[in-house]
């Protein structure tokens, strides 16, 4: 990958040649505006999200004729401000997204980089788990997970952390198989240098780039299974407001205000592209064909 | 290619039992079952019946040999909450999964396959930027969301189809659709640069340099070749539309497999969920399987690296 980049005719900067892939600029940009309503959440948010007003209920969004200025999206059917939910919403589909990968990243990561370094039947038991990972139904077993486990953000996290390691796994393995022989490891093996020290230090920087991209995958990933589980009932917690459990409440009157379910998923979507526009960006400047 | 069928169904056999020992262990994920099943409501006596009606006193390695050994025979136990056979529960649904996740496959590969090809021919054309853009927006769209405003849409404001259901024809269209939709990128891509990849070879240059009309180097020199990791992912993805139904069956009311351990879940049904993640997982075991032995069959380089 390196190499790559080394031998393009005219060298550009580094900063220029990721502002000009316009799926990081594009996705990169997104991302940064939902993350900052996720963090700035208490400031921006109109109102308390979780307050209601049983006599505000069902108020529609602005471009309705019975709109109410103070509530620009409108009101749920508990007459809680639906702009307010949105944006706490980021708080939780961001959160499971970053915090299912540094659990599966952590653990994909380390299974991969010690089969590919040690192969042999360490590379066996590790690739028979991974297949066994890849055989459970995973929605319906991180379903069965969470409600063994009481719904609740922290199970979720967890239990989706446990599930997506796979691929970290997959791809960490073979980058690592294909660094195994190169000279400046065999250089380190020979000077005695330890194991931990050759594959956390030397060999897990050399793939930074495609791990940046897994992530990215993974975290859009996470945040689809979080709205899918939710929705379902078994993801995070009534009242909690996140984008899922905000459709599976609009569900019941869907066909009299729509836009309680359209306005949430349209939030699912413009996050996971995002996520997903940033990560095929990477990977085309990290040199990876688009696959 | 015998010792390499061999060694691959070892391999199938090996996860299939792992598979089946962690579907069995769910229920222990609680501590303990017997106060699962009891529920909230129920005391400590209760909870001592449940355990010994259902053998929970005994060593957990003699309840997953007595499991096991009932399942292979069809027997998964009782439901429950219906109090009848899990198998005859299941079994009215299995042919309703099975009938959404293999018209929404077909549906996916009837489209993918196409666009893949058209996308491939001129990288970077009109074609490939709408592939592109279905690709990226279809990995983007939560498929209950979508398939709750299909219903708005198609089925409330049009009236064009039934809103939910599958007892007419009609009802599966939504859920067959939607459910494509999520299936389609993946194949599509890999369609487009396995193609892209058996384009620019030698062989497909000097067929066109000799003359041979586009249309029979695509379809019968390249396609052929470019269909090899196709078949690998085909498997994946059957398999993961049978078990990813779970989702658009509650959506669309549909009675099939997902659905129903769903809802078992939430009436603390476990035996019929162990009983469906088995299934589903063994159903993805012998597809990727089959398609592996496809693959060693059509190409017989694969025979020799693969574990």
């Amino acid at each position: 990958m390196t190499l790559e980049t080394a031998v393009t005719p005219r060298p550009v900067s580094r900063v220029r040649k990721v502002l000009g892939n316009s799926g990081v600029t594009l996705g990169g940009l997104l991302i940064l505006i939902v993350a900052l309503l996720a963090i700035l959440a208490p400031l921006i948010a109109p109102h308390d999200p979780y307050a209601q007003d049983l006599t505000q209920r069902f108020l529609p969004p602005f471009w309705h004729d019975r709109a109410v200025p103070e509530h620009l999206l409108g009101t749920d059917h508990l007459g809680r401000d639906y702009l307010s939910r949105l944006i706490y919403g980021a708080r939780v589909s961001l959160g499971v997204g970053v915090g299912v990968v540094i659990v599966s990243g952590f653990i994909g990561i380390s299974l991969g980089l010690i089969a590919g370094y040690f192969g042999g039947w360490i590379d066996v038991v590790i690739s028979f788990a991974t297949t066994i990972r890849l055989s459970l139904p995973i929605v319906l077993v991180a379903l069965a997970a969470v409600a063994m486990g009481g719904a609740s953000f922290t199970t979720l996290v967890t239990v989706l952390g446990l599930l997506l390691w796979d691929r970290f796994a997959v791809v960490t393995r073979a980058a690592t198989q294909s660094l195994r022989h190169q000279e400046f490891i065999s250089g380190l093996q020979a000077i005695g240098a330890r194991w931990p020290r050759i594959l956390f230090l030397e060999i897990l920087p050399n793939m930074r780039g495609t791990i940046l991209v897994v992530m990215t995958l993974e975290i859009a990933n996470a945040i689809l299974l979080e709205s899918a589980l939710s929705f379902l009932g078994l993801g995070v917690r009534p009242p909690m407001p996140s984008w899922g459990l905000m459709i599976a409440e609009g569900r019941e009157n869907i066909l009299f205000d729509p836009w309680l379910v359209a306005l949430p998923g349209a939030m699912i979507c413009l996050l996971v592209l995002a996520v997903n526009l940033l990560g095929d960006g990477m990977r085309d400047l990290t040199g990876e064909a688009r696959k | 290619m015998l010792s390499f069928l061999l060694r691959r169904l070892v391999v199938a056999l090996g996860v299939a039992v792992a598979v089946s020992a962690l579907s069995f262990a769910l229920i222990f994920l609680t501590g303990d079952p017997a106060i699962a099943i009891a529920g909230s409501g129920g005391s400590a006596d209760d909870a001592e019946a449940i355990r010994l009606a259902y053998g929970f006193n005994r060593p957990i390695v003699v309840q997953y040999a007595d499991w096991i050994g009932s399942a292979l025979t069809g027997d998964f136990g009782q439901s429950i909450y219906f109090n009848i056979p899990v198998s005859e529960i299941i079994g009215n649904r299995i042919p309703v999964t099975l009938t959404l996740g293999m018209l929404a496959f077909a549906t996916a590969l009837a489209i993918a396959l196409p666009l893949g090809v058209a996308a491939a021919m001129r990288p970077n054309g009109f074609i490939d930027r709408f592939a592109l853009v279905l690709a990226v927006s279809g990995q983007a769209v939560p498929s209950f969301w979508l398939g709750l405003m299909a219903i708005v849409v198609f089925g409330v404001w049009y009236g064009l189809v039934p809103i939910s259901g599958t007892d007419t024809w009609q009802g599966y269209i939504l859920p067959v659709l939607v459910l494509a939709y999520s299936a389609i990128p993946e194949l599509m891509r890999i369609t487009r640069s396995g193609m892209i990849e058996v384009l620019n070879t030698d062989y497909i240059r000097s067929a066109q340099a000799k003359g041979l009309p586009t249309g029979r180097v695509i379809l019968v020199h390249a396609l052929r070749n470019a269909v090899l990791p196709l078949i690998s992912l085909s498997a994946v993805q059957l398999g993961i539309l049978l078990s990813g139904s779970i989702v658009i069956e509650s959506v669309f009311a549909v009675n099939g497999l997902g659905r129903l351990a769903w809802e078992s879940l939430l009436r603390s049904d476990l035996p019929v969920v162990q009983a469906i993640i088995l299934i589903l997982s063994l159903f993805y075991v012998v597809l990727t399987t089959a398609a592996d032995l496809l693959n060693a069959w059509l190409d017989p380089r694969l025979r020799g690296g693969a574990a």
